[in-house]
């Protein structure tokens, strides 16, 4: 029973934490894309199109990675070169995605898919109880990690990684000392379209391997929560995906089981400890100050 | 041409000969139809402090941005060491040996030295070998650092010590500052010459901005003057007096301001024992503040940035409600609990530091900005919930003429007003009203000298007219201008308002740099 609530879990947490550790950087280098939703649904629509007509789950991933990208680089060129409102240009992404992938996807709705296979090693999967958890799973989810172990270690190890924070930190002064601004951030938002994509087209090619319009669900709006919650540190992020995971799980369960307890309070559970983070984080000025990017949704137009 | 040799890593000494290390030959430079720099040459020998004066929007920025490489200029040529260079970025600029240090600072709050430092220098992360660079090189030149520190917990001083380390570590053979003393106190500004010199000595040339005409006589070896985007003269400043240099600045027109004396009329500020404990992260506490200022007179409140200014302000302007109303009494009415516009009705008036965004809303007229602050002072501007503008404008039209506000159109966006000009309407807003209490906080900061003169002599008419005025300011020379008495902050603790005549801007600054503390501490 624990074990298949772990592997349940682990499937809810994995595109939450590939959405969120994109979007981290994309909020740490100054920009707040709030298209999430609109790049994951492309992610997983173009996932599924690629899948079923290439046969190759591992190329519908890429295909998936590449239209997350496409669509990012759409909010980075209004928002970095027109520099328009990234409030409002980023809910008109995530409406333009649930559009077009509605339109994109309807003749693939009904079709079976194909599994994303999971990993198979003989001795180590077949382990009791640790053995499919640990050793079982598909790529995505290996990749979720490694994404979080790498942009922590870019982040604070590596000097491209400083540029970023700084650009997030102080536009102005990054421009100063000469730094691309703009070449910075849409490096930062086509990387939050890529894992956002990543995390859509775990949903269409490997949770459940077919196409339904509008099928993330609010997954992208959970995943902007969640970075906020994990207070731009992407450990904190992957902690929050699987507690943002684990109940929506929770939510099936007490479903199934009956409990007198309405669903839709469990769903609203992550945005209700996002707040309660929000107000804790707000209350130490220090912490907020030395993790919230200071340029956060701030355009950046260089005197020239 | 002697070749200079010495360890890598620290600065070269470097014989210059006949050749200028940097020459800029006829730039322009238009932003639109407005040309900033109009034909605009100058000459930086190697080892030399050069001055570059001139009023706020004279162009000097704007050179400077150029020959740093942010700016790219329509015409001319820079020279560097005598040979044409194009200097497209700052990156390059700092390749050629051409380093920075900004106005308003560069750095990265959220970080620590050590990371804004590795930002500046080419292919360098922030390691424990640049964090012991940083350490021996700043113990080295007297400006001592912990590399360690997080840029938002430093003070002013110490976040200028980072940038001109951070240039150093450059091994720069021409250092730009801009306006590198209006953050310190005298005795800071002291230390910093003594570095300076040094550098100077050792063979790196300085290109030295700045508007206080008194330490560019007694620092720079030769000055280029500009006036509206052109160079109006070179002088060397040893032979100057401040008025011919101020005078060379601003053309003939330069305006002095008169004071006499005031004739005191009853207390009209009272601040008793206000104490007031502050909820921000890196705020000042007030302690135990006592201060009388009677009508008829100015006091100034001097002070290094953040000691409790932008606190003092906002418990007097009533933004930060107060434990005890009688914490802050005006014109005998104990106003500590009332919001700003009781306040108001008792004839008290109030000018925030900060002019765009706190004095004025940036993309809202001029008439609408009057509306802000005097729709609550019992002049009828703001009946019934309707606004009568016709009033508004009127009163905009008046403070343009008193105050000779610079405006494109009758009634413009407050951001489209170059900042003296914003200021003096910000100003004049307030003193239109005439007051019988004003508070008012860096009256004429990032002003040029002009429109100083204009502001700080409506303070004096507007005090001798019987109000009382609480200047709270960090410059000096503005202060012994204007104040009839002079009382510092330091960490909350306010010293107590002694004569100005009795004062010198050297017992200023001692009590500036911590002495106002034990005093105040006592007296509690």
């Amino acid at each position: 029973m624990l074990e298949a609530i772990i592997l349940t879990v682990i499937t809810a947490a994995t595109p939450l934490l590939l959405a969120a550790t994109g979007e981290l950087v994309v909020e740490k280098s100054g920009v707040l894309n709030l298209g999430v939703e609109g790049m994951m649904v492309m992610g997983a629509v173009a996932g599924f199109a690629v899948t079923v007509s290439t046969g190759s789950p591992l190329l519908g991933i890429v295909g998936g990675a590449v239209a997350g990208v496409l669509t990012s680089l759409i909010f980075a060129f209004v928002t970095l070169t027109l520099v328009a409102n990234q409030v409002a240009s980023g809910l008109a992404l995530t409406l333009f995605g649930l559009g077009l992938s509605g339109l994109m996807g309807e003749s693939f709705v009904g079709q079976p898919g194909i599994k994303l296979q999971s990993l198979d090693i003989p001795g180590l999967t077949t382990l009791p109880f640790v053995g499919k958890i640990l050793f079982g799973q598909d790529i995505l989810v290996y990749l979720s990690f490694a994404a979080v172990f790498g942009v922590a270690w870019f982040l604070n190890r590596t000097r491209a990684g400083l540029i970023l924070r700084a650009v997030g930190d102080n536009h102005a002064s990054a421009h100063a000392l000469g730094y691309s601004v703009i070449g910075v951030r849409y490096v930062a938002v086509m990387f939050g379209g890529a894992m956002a994509g990543l995390g859509g087209a775990y949903l269409s090619v490997a949770y459940t391997p077919l196409w339904v319009e509008n099928m993330t669900a609010g997954r992208g709006w959970i995943a902007l929560a969640l970075v906020v919650f994990a207070s731009w540190m992407p450990w904190r992020a992957a902690i929050g995906a699987y507690l943002f995971g684990a109940v929506t799980v929770l939510q099936f369960h007490a479903q199934a089981l009956g409990i007198g307890f309405p669903s839709q309070f469990l769903a609203m559970l992550p945005y209700l400890a996002t707040v309660i983070v929000l107000v804790a984080i707000s209350g130490n000025r220090r912490a907020t100050l030395f993790n919230t990017p200071s340029s956060l949704g701030k355009s950046f137009v260089p005197d020239r | 041409m002697g070749e200079g040799t010495g360890d890598t890593g620290e600065i070269l000494r470097r014989v210059g000969g006949d050749t200028p290390l940097l020459e800029v030959r006829h730039v322009i430079k238009r932003f639109g139809s407005f040309a900033a720099n109009d034909d605009v040459s100058l000459k930086v020998m190697p080892g030399e402090i050069h001055a570059l004066l001139g009023e706020n929007g004279a162009g000097k920025s704007t050179l400077v941005k150029i020959i740093y490489g942010s700016l790219q200029p329509n015409a001319g040529e820079i020279l560097w060491k005598g040979k044409p260079v194009t200097v497209a970025s700052p990156a390059e600029a700092r390749a050629l040996g051409v380093g920075m240090v900004f106005q308003h600072f560069s750095l990265f709050e959220a970080m620590t030295v050590v990371e804004n430092i590795a930002l500046a220098l080419p292919n360098c992360k922030a390691t424990r070998e640049l964090a012991d660079t940083i350490a021996r090189v700043s113990a080295n030149y007297g400006l001592p650092l912990d590399p360690n520190a997080h840029i938002a917990d430093l003070s002013v001083g110490e976040r200028q010590r980072v940038e001109i380390v951070r240039c150093l570590l450059q091994n720069p053979e021409l250092i730009i500052m801009d306006e590198p003393t209006s953050v310190l106190t005298p005795q800071e500004a002291d230390q910093l010459f003594v570095t300076l010199r040094r550098l100077a000595e050792e063979g790196c040339a300085i290109l030295y901005i700045s508007h206080r005409l008194e330490e560019v006589r007694a620092l720079c070896h030769h000055a280029t003057i500009m006036r509206r985007a052109k160079v109006v003269a070179e002088a060397d400043p040893a032979r100057e007096t401040v008025n011919t240099l101020a005078q060379l600045m601003v053309g003939n027109e330069i305006i002095r301001v008169i004071r006499d004396k005031g004739r005191l009329g009853p207390e009209a500020i009272l601040l008793k024992g206000l104490t007031q404990i502050s909820q921000e992260a890196f705020g000042v506490s007030l302690q135990d503040v006592n201060l009388s200022v009677r009508s008829g007179e100015i006091v100034a409140i001097a002070g290094i940035a953040g000691n409790g200014q932008k606190e003092l302000f906002d418990a007097l302007s009533g933004e930060e409600p107060l434990e005890k109303e009688d914490m802050v009494i005006f014109a005998g009415e104990a106003a500590g609990l009332m919001d700003i516009n009781q306040r108001r009705l008792l004839g008290a008036a109030f000018v925030p530091e900060e002019r765009l965004g706190h004095g004025a809303v940036p993309a809202l007229k001029l008439s609408e900005n009057v509306v802000l602050t005097r729709h609550g002072t019992g002049e009828g501007i703001a009946r019934r919930g309707f606004t009568r503008f016709g009033k508004a404008g009127r009163i905009v039209e008046k403070v343009t003429s008193l105050f000779d506000v610079r405006k494109g159109v009758l009634d413009p966006e407050a951001r489209s007003l170059s900042g003296g000009n914003l200021q003096k309407f910000v100003v004049g807003r307030e003193v239109e009203r005439t007051p019988k209490i004003l508070i008012i906080a860096q009256p004429t900061w990032g002003v040029d000298a002009g429109a100083a003169a204009v502001i700080r002599q409506s303070l004096i008419d507007l005090s001798r007219k019987g109000a009382a005025i609480l200047v709270i300011s960090q410059d000096l020379d503005e202060i012994f201008e204007i104040a009839d008495r002079i009382a510092v902050i330091s960490r909350g603790h306010l010293s107590k308002a002694e004569d100005a005549d009795t004062l010198t801007p050297e017992k200023v600054g001692l009590l500036m740099a911590g002495g106002a503390e034990k005093k105040g501490a006592a007296a509690a």
